[in-house]
């Protein structure tokens, strides 16, 4: 087969590798990509995406079935709602079928060659990929990495069987009458969430004292308060120690317990991928397991970049797309560094969390002396006209100038608010910027305003 | 649980307050017995505040730059058994500028008391973050931080009018506008506007209160003299040829020291110090000769005792020696003081003339200028000989005009016929 040289190749499309790939198509470079499984990465084929859609399915189930006996306040009642997970599974896939041809779209559009194989570096500038029809070789002045991450497997509790990754979780033709979710992180109590909403006995065994351990107890209290409404047991403190038969044998503060389980999602957390692909014949400088990257996201050889979550935490999407847009500039010849003042993060759990910034503890470790303000939702108009009170919006800002350092809230759908923190973090705003822009009434986002005016000491609606 | 309150200790001779220069720990911090505490300094050296006492740190009675009274509370610490209070014993000994430098808070912190099982009630430590200085990026929009970026500008040096000193677009145009150039032409000229504020402290704080305790109380009187040194420097050059590799080489200074010792023998009225509030003028038959240093923290004035009983030899080993302990901080606190007479030397520097400011309560300084080959007449040509400037400064209350200039033409007598240095009277 010809070999092909190109200015950039892209390795893994993913929504790092693809972004890169479609801004430095914009830009005139001559950009290969190459991708093993399917355009759109974890994120669009067997995360972000997907898991949002069974989440919104589960939603939709939960309060229909609340409303089941005319129990709901809104006077609205329904009679025996079924759900059929294969035709929600089947709803979902499409999505994902509509994004992946989305994406190969853009990218021939962006007049990026799409190479499908498996990529095996042979030396810096050069891979081998295994396509159907045989072994394509790639030359190329600039690599880009953008290879991802994989769920992390638990030595006890190896997949397979009942035992399940989320990947498999997304797909189940039924809905499992008994789930274990081994891992309390934002992953395992997204799907644990849903799969409560859809009918599933669930039990959550974490092994820190705390669900979601990367939040504060205040930012997390909702959403295990909204656990317990729905039935699920969280075990604490708790390690899975493996198969025994038909349950699972974890072992508490208090002792062993089997824990009876139709099937076990373990969301013990990813790990970066950096094995299939060559990386031995690199010897890139490692940041622990991840791969080390300067501000310009170059690794230690010259002319490889790296992206996405294999180059750390947070392992976020959204930040493999930033990445991998600021290097596709790099490469078409720009000045960029990276130079974000922060990445938002969002949990779909319900209530939803979201943090831009940071956290009151974190910026007084960094030193800062600040101020923070907190209002709650259930002084928030549209929060009870939705009936979801719960949560609370909390600003950090410097105590001097009020800059506004950090941004959390916890709420249902307090996703949406993720952009107006993150763009107040960027631009620089203080607390009286905030409290001086009119937020539209009535929204969730009043909730902002006020926690800013609470901060400066003046709130209107507690 | 008891409280321990530590005290101010007495520090030195007669000292009754002194400055708190560096506190090694913050409330909250917990505090192993002997770990340094604080950090204090007096007219002439600095010392270390040990901690007597195991606990944690409650309260600090002082912040840096506060003068506080000896015997006066410093700080509290909270310990296990019953409290107490103590007048902290200073550090023994060789109390240095460095040694503090060396022992950084953040070393100590990264070492927190272990846990004694023994202790029925251990005091919880305090929880406390890494104290970091705050990450300070420059505060703009990412649009502004672009154009940055493309333009090569650092927005660390661009002044920003916004609110919190937010950088604006219009504060970028300025900056552009104002030729600080991209860095591609780093030949630009541009306007800094930045200001630093320097607390001044320590050391810097004792010689500004010293220069101005000595310019305000007193008159000086300076006078410039001549002199031809050719022959000091051929009988320098000689004495030096014969000196090996290890042994200490004679400069100026040992010679015009020992001059010194000779012209106030003769003239015992600048060789004193002047009480000016009791109105007593001390004449010394011991001569310590002052020797301004300066030191990376700043002037120092380390003291050759009794030169009277020194040879030219040994001057010059002490001086050396002297020098070198000023500058690298490990002075005793009794070679910083005492001394009845001073010699400054910008001599190295160049410079014809200098005024130098008296060392109070003393009442005389010699100030050395640089030695240039000039051309001098010798009644009948040009000949070119080493002249040096001495430039001295004389208390004008105690010291009169003619016994100034009388004392500096004994010391160009004495410089200018270097034999007469080494005549026994």
């Amino acid at each position: 087969m010809k070999e092909i040289v190109c200015k950039l190749l892209v390795i893994g499309a993913g929504p790092g590798g693809y972004i890169c790939a479609i801004r430095a198509g914009q830009l005139g470079v001559d950009t290969v990509i190459v991708e093993a499984v399917k355009a759109g990465g974890t994120c669009l084929n067997i995360g972000c995406i997907p898991s949002k859609a069974l989440i919104h399915a589960a939603e939709e189930f939960e309060k229909v079935s609340h409303m089941a006996g005319a129990k709901s306040p809104l006077g609205i009642s329904v009679e025996g709602p079924k759900l059929d997970l294969t035709k929600t599974v089947a709803w979902k896939d499409g999505i994902v079928g509509r994004l992946n041809s989305g994406v190969l779209g853009l990218l021939r559009k962006a007049k990026v060659k799409i190479v499908h194989g498996r990529a095996t570096f042979r030396d810096g500038k050069t891979v081998e990929v295994e396509t159907e029809t045989g072994t394509q070789v790639i030359r190329a002045e600039t690599v880009v990495i953008a290879t991802g991450s994989e769920p992390v497997e638990l030595p006890s509790l190896p997949f397979g069987g009942p035992v399940i990754s989320s990947t498999e979780a997304l797909s189940l033709k039924a809905v499992p009458q008994k789930l274990v979710v081994v891992g309390g992180g934002y992953i395992g109590l997204e799907l644990g969430i849903a799969f409560a909403k859809m009918g599933s006995a669930v039990t959550v065994v974490e092994a820190t004292p705390q669900l979601l351990p990367q939040y504060d107890a205040e930012l997390v209290k909702p959403v295990v308060k909204r656990l317990g409404e729905l039935g699920v047991r969280v075990v604490t403190g708790a390690k899975a120690r493996g198969l025994s038969g038909e349950t699972l044998l974890i072992e508490t503060t208090e002792g062993e317990e089997r824990l009876a389980a139709d099937k076990i999602l373990v969301t013990v957390g990813r790990k970066p991928r950096t094995e299939g692909w060559g990386l031995d014949e690199l010897d890139l400088d490692r940041a622990g397991k991840f791969l080390r990257i300067d501000e310009r996201c170059r690794t230690s050889m010259r002319g490889v970049h790296a992206i996405g979550d294999i180059t750390g935490e947070p392992m976020l999407a959204h930040r493999a797309m930033a990445q991998g847009e600021m290097v596709a500039e790099i490469v078409a010849g720009k000045k960029r560094t990276w130079d974000k003042r922060c990445i938002p993060a969002v949990c779909f759990t319900d209530p939803e969390i979201v943090t831009a910034g940071f956290s009151p503890d974190e910026a007084r470790a960094q030193g800062f002396e600040i101020r923070v303000g907190q209002f709650p939702f259930n002084a928030n108009g549209r929060a009870m006209t939705t009936l979801s009170e719960d949560g609370f919006v909390r600003v950090v800002a410097r105590a001097d100038t009020n800059l506004i350092l950090g941004i959390q809230a916890v709420g249902a759908g307090v996703s949406e608010l993720s952009s107006t923190f993150a763009l107040a973090i960027e631009m620089g705003a203080r607390l009286e910027d905030v409290a001086a822009t009119i937020h539209a009434h009535p929204t969730r986002s009043e909730g902002f305003q006020e926690a800013a005016l609470k901060a400066l000491g003046h709130a209107l609606h507690i | 649980m008891g409280e321990f309150i530590i005290k101010m200790p007495d520090v030195g001779e007669g000292v009754a307050e002194a400055e708190l220069v560096e506190w090694h720990v913050k409330p909250g911090d917990p505090v192993r017995e002997d770990m340094v505490l604080a950090a204090v300094m007096t007219d002439k050296a600095t010392v270390e505040i040990p901690s007597p006492v195991t606990g944690t740190v409650l309260w600090l009675g002082a912040e840096i730059g506060d003068t506080v009274a000896v015997k006066a509370p410093l700080l509290r610490i909270q310990v296990a058994g019953e409290g107490g209070e103590v007048t902290a014993a200073p550090m023994p000994e060789t109390v240095t500028m460095d040694t503090i430098e060396e022992q950084s808070p953040a070393a100590k912190v990264e070492s927190p008391p272990s846990v004694e099982v023994k202790r029925p009630v251990q005091p919880a430590p305090v929880a406390r973050a890494v104290v970091q200085s705050p990450a300070d990026k420059p505060l703009a929009s990412p649009a502004v931080r672009l154009r940055a970026q493309e333009s090569g500008i650092d927005l660390r040096q661009v002044p920003g009018t916004g609110p919190a000193g937010r950088i604006t677009h219009d504060d970028l145009d300025r900056f552009l506008a104002r030729g600080a150039q991209p860095s591609v032409t780093p030949a630009g000229l541009a306007m800094k506007t930045a200001v630093e504020e320097i607390k001044v402290t320590g050391l810097r704080r004792r010689i500004s209160e010293k220069m101005v305790l000595a310019t305000s109380r007193i008159p000086h009187i300076t006078y410039v003299e001549e002199i031809d040194v050719t022959d000091l420097e051929d009988l320098r050059t000689t004495m030096n040829a014969s000196r090996k590799p290890d042994q200490t080489k004679l400069t100026i200074l040992p010679f015009l020291m020992r001059a010194i010792v000779k012209a106030v023998a003769e003239q015992p009225g600048v060789n004193a110090t002047f009480d000016d509030d009791a109105g007593i003028i001390t004449r010394h038959g011991a001569v310590h000769i002052g020797i301004a240093t300066q030191t990376p923290a700043g002037l120092t004035v380390p003291v050759v005792r009794h030169a009277e009983a020194r040879n030219i030899w040994n001057c010059a080993t002490e001086l050396v020696r002297l020098a070198e302990a000023a500058r690298t901080g490990s002075a005793l606190r009794e070679e910083l003081s005492g001394s009845t007479i001073t010699i400054t030397s910008l001599g190295a520097m160049g410079g014809i003339a200098t005024t130098p400011i008296i060392n109070h309560p003393e009442v005389a300084i010699v100030g050395v200028n640089k030695i240039m080959t000039r051309p001098m007449w010798d009644g009948s040509q040009f000949i070119p000989r080493k002249m040096m400037n001495l430039s001295s400064s004389f208390d004008h209350r105690v010291v009169d005009g003619w016994d100034a200039a009388a004392f500096v033409q004994r010391l160009k007598v004495l410089l200018e016929t270097p034999a007469l240095i080494f005549i026994e009277s």
